[in-house]
């Protein structure tokens, strides 16, 4: 049973980034992937392509626009609305006996391309926390769901990670 | 890239092109510097082993890239992707490498995808799909679905 202890963070921030997208970030995360797609890396053909600039692929939203820190080993650089609820939410799972931690999925939607130069900001907060009998015992599902916004405050793409604490 | 698929050419139930992928640890290196995910799991034998995964995986995330991959491919320029999900049900382990750029023999991964469904949301001309990761062995280890707008000829 989850300890009554984790109801109040549901809903909590676990704060809010403001990232540069760099040109150069999108073309090592396209490389690394092995994407074959010019519209990521060849600025003369992206700039006659309906975007009219570098885009960065759908997904590029983690480093140097970070990841909620419950899904990456990064440190933010900018909170601006601590305090950070994560490691509370952590240390209540460890102490119900869900110390480990594993990433389980995502999803996303997405509502505007990402384009080189763009200036996003990722407001994570913890979503749910439920818990579910699995093969090798019982494990803790926690959702962080994260928005990401233009500099015109536009959104561009929601986020939901799943991180399985057992 | 390939040419531009159009809503009237996608059936229900038609294949997504596939995509064959190989994950080999110098491709996991890459990836942990371009997402910042520098979780010793994925490039530290003596890490993975006590955390009893046996060696190094792959991450989830790049699992998700090459599924994100397999659809924009598909969709074409044209084609925006909408709606993305995917779990990371079972791990995969990487080829090791024989030369430093050469990996050793072993599994190819394939990407594969299956039109669910094929319909009309206002101005939208709209797909769903299943999508998957296939192991060497045929298994599934990282399902997903998509919801893709596609041009339309009409």
């Amino acid at each position: 049973m989850l300890p009554e202890e984790i109801a109040p963070f549901i809903g909590k921030s676990i704060g809010t980034i403001a990232c540069e997208v760099e040109k150069g970030s999108i073309k090592r995360f396209a490389d690394a992937v092995e994407e074959t797609n010019p519209l990521y890396w060849d600025e003369d053909y992206a700039i006659k392509s309906r975007f009219g600039s570098i885009i960065a692929p759908p997904g590029f939203f983690g480093w140097p626009v970070k990841l909620p820190r419950g899904m990456t080993f990064q440190r933010p650089t900018d909170i601006s609305d601590p305090p950070d609820a994560t490691d509370g939410m952590r240390a209540t799972l460890a102490k119900a006996g869900y110390a480990n931690v594993l990433d389980g999925g995502i999803e996303y939607e997405f509502f505007l391309p990402v384009r080189a130069g763009d200036v996003l900001t990722a407001k994570s907060i913890i979503k749910e926390v439920r818990e579910r009998e699995g093969k090798t015992g019982k494990m803790a599902f926690v959702i962080i769901e994260t928005a990401y916004t233009n500099k015109k405050n536009e959104l561009v793409a929601v986020q939901r990670s799943t991180a399985i604490y057992r | 890239m390939a040419k531009q698929l159009y809503w009237e050419n996608v059936e229900q139930g038609g294949e997504v092109t596939p995509l064959a992928k190989v994950a080999t640890t110098r491709m996991l290196v890459k990836w942990a510097g371009a997402s910042g995910d520098f979780n010793p799991l994925h490039y530290d034998a003596a890490f993975a082993a006590a955390v009893g995964v046996g060696s190094p995986i792959v991450h989830g995330a790049l699992k998700r890239q090459w599924l994100v991959q397999l659809v924009t491919d598909w969709m074409g320029e044209q084609g925006t992707l909408k709606k993305f999900a995917c779990s990371y049900r079972a791990m995969d382990w990487p080829r090791k490498m024989a030369t430093p750029l050469t990996p050793e023999d072993g599994q190819t991964w394939q990407c594969k995808g299956k039109v669910t469904k094929k319909y009309i949301d206002g101005s939208e001309h709209l797909v769903d799909c299943d999508i998957w990761i296939e192991n060497g062995k045929g298994e599934v280890t990282t399902p997903g679905t998509a919801t893709v707008v596609l041009p339309s000829k009409g």
